[in-house]
């Protein structure tokens, strides 16, 4: 039966729970038409019942009635009466519905179904478009959630470099292609001779003409030199002042600068919209803090799964956050309960530590540095003399970047055990501290460049402002450094991928020895793997300045990626013995890829506005600096407009504006300060009144 | 068709694959045809459910005891797990599913038998005793109002309405 009466004794003290105000608002509010999907309706808009509801109802009848014993009806009597009694039903229904529903709400109605179903259908066409959707729907299926964000992580990166490079192609790359071979109609002026020193201008890039070996070739394409420097994928391609289409001028240094700018603030903003997303859906999920035992417990079990290897993955994910959240308790309690002499041990503990993890950062900035400096120095020196000699000397600040950025993470979780955070934290920590040293071995690199550019010891080379004998065109030296980035590091997960991750599979599967078989196959490290494509990320924004075609280049490198992990998380990975929580979650990545952003814009804003812009090639030829070409463009408007800008930029409106935005922020600050105290008051206000409910419900049952 | 929470098509669907199950001699009347817990067992959607027992259990209707399940025991099932069921009903039936003893009440054993079924068949996958008595502690601190060391259904269906996950995880959809 459906509801069977209660026992006398046990629930009678808790009979009246369903009588509570709250429970039958709670009822009514999950059942409610339009709340969900609960409770469906049929073609007259009624509620319809379940068989035994109806059945029920029948029985009921009928014992009242005393015409039928109870028991099992014969097939079609049993649908002829409830058929008749649903007619009564119905009929009751639909005058107690009609009462209510006016023909304008009817209508209303009918639209809004409408209007629902055009834009479901709309939603499905589109989704048809979205790129890889069946196979990060399929990745969802058989690993889980965790690993599917990273795909889907991946496939946003291809979009945006993608769309990167539509920007600068069509805006720089493209009217230059044209106005140099005239279609269209098109001239180009070049830059004007300025008043510059003669040796800065000189720059010869070799070109590579006439008969040259084979591995020239090779040696161009791996790092930028020669033939690929003439390119239009380096910085010292575009010469042109100003192209004109038929009346139309074109002005390119701004073209060039507002470009860059443009890719910036798209960047930016797209990041920014995702990542708020994801932190609205991680503040919800993280205020479960009322019943989340018995949440997880009664209903934890996803009724929906029917593919065996979901199905493990559920069990070990219950298992799991089960597991933590009872480590999780058992800590806080541990903590709470510290003497002051163990606090004082464990807070020394991790002082010491974190001078070991600065000491080791430390180490690997100097060696970045050395490596840098030495390659800069001894790649100019030695011509073809020896091929693999030079090559290695080209890449070796990626190697060493490499290196780095293989080793320090595995000191760092090796450290944490020591100090004695919760599971949570530490993971926290351990990532914050990866994602530290990949970003910064990276803003090594370039201040490493930048220090043997800027090195100026003869007054010839002060006059030019940089390193002239060095660096005739010093942007494209640092474009061919990020394109030498960029290419190793695809190389290197295209090389582990082929010799650690399949021997490794093909060792485990054909080769029984202990040792092997406890190695095991490799798990599908989610961190890692997100930390090594925001590297990525972040060089190729900080190239695209220097190398205008680095975002092709980084949307095909990236598509490739997707298959090869794709393909090695199949074939080769085991599924995740620990589901981590922390680092698979979105916003996480989104807020490291904002970091990545917002470390790109410091060495670019130093390139544009600070160091001298080199005299013999590229579009800022005729100016000081890169950024000079906004002021020399502004200087060309309306007087008003003129004034009105310099009115904008001047400090008589920013120390304003500045202080403005401060008082907004603090204002808003002060009220996610005073919203939090309002919820924590609600919540132990909450937390009183079920303690009184049970109070008052123990002194009726007393009563009685 | 209006009498369960399925529509049309999904009780078309139901029969289709109830009669599937039956050897072919007896799919003509598959509306009087009881089929043994083994075929039901050998569903997609209940293969991989850690409470496909007790699922066969609470919802089939035999006299003799064997868990097999007629049609409308079938249909039953399909209408309390789809998603037009109310929330009253599901919390009612997974009091009943989730009682192993099937005494009336939640007790420390269904519990702890509920979350080993939660977390998995097979030694490594099961909670520590002092992990699982801190588990079934919190839980009953939590539900349990009347501090009998039970939760019955009252309780039970107290806690769940208060629960988000509740209806959206206690679905099955053919």
């Amino acid at each position: 039966e459906v509801f069977p009466p209660e026992e006398a004794g046990a629930a009678a003290p808790v009979g009246f729970l369903q009588q509570l105000p709250s429970y039958q608002t709670a009822l009514r509010r999950r059942n409610a038409p339009g709340a969900g999907t609960q409770g469906r309706r049929n073609r007259w808009g009624q509620l319809v019942c379940t068989t035994q509801t109806v059945r029920t109802v029948l029985s009921l009848q009928r014992l009242q009635a005393g015409s039928v014993a109870p028991g099992p009806v014969a097939c079609c009597e049993k649908v002829f009466l409830v058929f008749s009694n649903y007619i009564l039903i119905l009929r009751d229904l639909q005058q107690a519905d009609t009462k209510y529903l006016s023909g304008w709400k009817q209508w209303k109605r009918a639209s809004n179904k409408s209007l629902k179903k055009v834009l479901n259908e709309v939603k499905e066409l589109s989704s048809y478009l979205e790129l890889w959707r069946h196979d990060i729907h399929s990745i969802e299926g058989k690993f889980g959630t965790g690993i599917q964000s990273y795909f889907s992580f991946l496939r946003f990166l291809v979009l945006l470099n993608f769309i990167m490079f539509i920007l600068m192609f069509s805006f720089v790359t493209f009217p230059s292609i044209i106005s140099k071979y005239g279609i269209f109609n098109s001239t180009f002026a070049k830059i004007p001779p300025q008043n510059t020193e003669p040796h800065c201008t000189v720059y010869t890039p070799s070109g590579n003409k006439g008969l040259i070996y084979f591995y020239t070739y090779l040696k161009d394409l791996l790092s930028g030199t020669g033939l690929l420097e003439v390119t239009s994928l380096f910085y010292g391609y575009y010469t042109i002042h100003t192209a004109w289409f038929g009346i139309l001028s074109y002005n390119l240094p701004l073209a060039y600068l507002l470009a860059t700018f443009a890719y910036l603030a798209l960047s930016f903003i797209w990041i920014i919209k995702r990542s708020v997303e994801g932190f609205k859906q991680n503040l919800v999920h993280d205020e479960d803090q009322f019943q989340s035992y018995c949440n997880k417990v009664f209903a934890g079990w996803d009724f929906c799964i029917t593919d065996p290897n979901a199905a493990r993955l559920k069990h070990r994910s219950l298992q799991y956050e089960l597991q933590t959240d009872l480590e999780e308790e058992r800590l806080k309690q541990k903590i709470a309960d510290r003497t002051v002499k163990e606090k004082l041990r464990i807070y020394s503990l991790r002082i010491f530590i974190n001078i070991i993890v600065i000491a080791v950062l430390s180490g690997c900035f100097y060696s970045i540095y050395t490596a840098t400096v030495f390659s800069q120095e001894n790649s100019s020196d030695i011509s073809n003399v020896n091929f693999q000699a030079n090559l290695l000397v080209q890449y070796l600040p990626s190697i060493v970047i490499t290196l780095a950025n293989f080793i320090a993470p595995q000191i760092f979780s090796f450290l944490i055990r020591f100090e004695d955070y919760s599971p949570a934290f530490e993971i926290r920590l351990t990532l914050m501290r990866c994602v530290f040293v990949r970003l910064a071995n990276i803003g090594v690199l370039l201040f490493s460049l930048w220090s043997q550019i800027s090195y100026c010891s003869t007054d010839e080379c002060k006059a030019c402002g940089y390193n002239y004998k060095l660096y005739p065109c010093w942007e494209t030296e640092v474009g061919q450094e990020m394109y030498k980035l960029t290419i190793f590091d695809f190389m290197i997960i295209l090389a582990v991928t082929l010799f650690v991750d399949f021997p490794r599979k093909l060792l485990v599967t054909h080769c029984s020895c202990k040792l092997v078989q406890w190695y095991g196959l490799q798990e599908f490290r989610i961190s890692d793997n997100v930390l090594e494509i925001i590297y990525g990320q972040t060089i190729c924004w900080i190239g695209t300045f220097f190398s205008p075609l680095l975002p092709a280049i980084a949307t095909i490198k990236y598509f490739i990626i997707f298959y090869i992990k794709k393909i090695s998380l199949i074939h080769t990975c085991k599924p995740a013995a620990r589901p981590v929580r922390v680092s698979s979650s979105n916003f996480f990545f989104l807020l490291v890829l904002l970091i990545g952003l917002v470390l790109a814009f410091v060495p670019l804003g130093i390139s544009i506005a600070h160091i001298p812009s080199s005299k013999a090639c590229g579009p800022f030829k005729s100016f000081n600096t890169s950024w000079e070409v906004v002021p020399d463009t502004i200087l060309g408007f309306p007087t008003g407009l003129q004034q009105v800008l310099h009115g904008i930029a001047s400090e008589a409106f920013a120390v304003p504006f500045f202080v403005v935005i401060c008082l907004v922020m603090f204002y808003f600050m002060a009220l996610a300060g005073a919203h939090k105290r309002v919820v924590e008051q609600l919540r132990e206000q909450l937390v009183l009144e079920s303690r009184d409910k049970l109070f008052l419900i123990r002194k009726i049952t007393e009563a009685q | 068709q209006e009498l369960t929470f399925l529509s049309k098509q999904e009780i078309l669907l139901a029969y289709k694959r109830f009669s599937e199950l039956l050897p072919k001699e007896q799919r003509e009347n598959a509306c009087s045809a009881r089929v043994p817990k083994s075929r039901i067992l050998t569903l997609p959607e209940l293969r991989a459910n850690p409470f496909q027992h007790r699922i066969c259990h609470v919802f089939s209707t035999s006299d003799d005891g064997d868990d097999s399940m007629s049609f409308e025991d079938f249909l039953d099932m399909l209408s309390v797990f789809s998603d037009s069921a109310t929330s009253d009903i599901k919390s009612h039936y997974a009091f009943r599913i989730f009682d192993f003893d099937d005494d009336g009440t939640l007790d420390r054993k269904d519990l702890e038998k509920l979350v080993n079924c939660l977390t998995g068949q097979g030694e490594e996958s099961r909670l520590s005793g002092a992990e699982m008595e801190q588990l079934i502690q919190n839980i009953l601190e939590e539900s349990d109002i009347d501090k009998d060391g039970t939760i019955n259904m009252s309780e039970f269906q107290h806690v769940v309405s208060r629960s988000p996950d509740f209806a959206s995880s206690f679905k099955i959809v053919l």
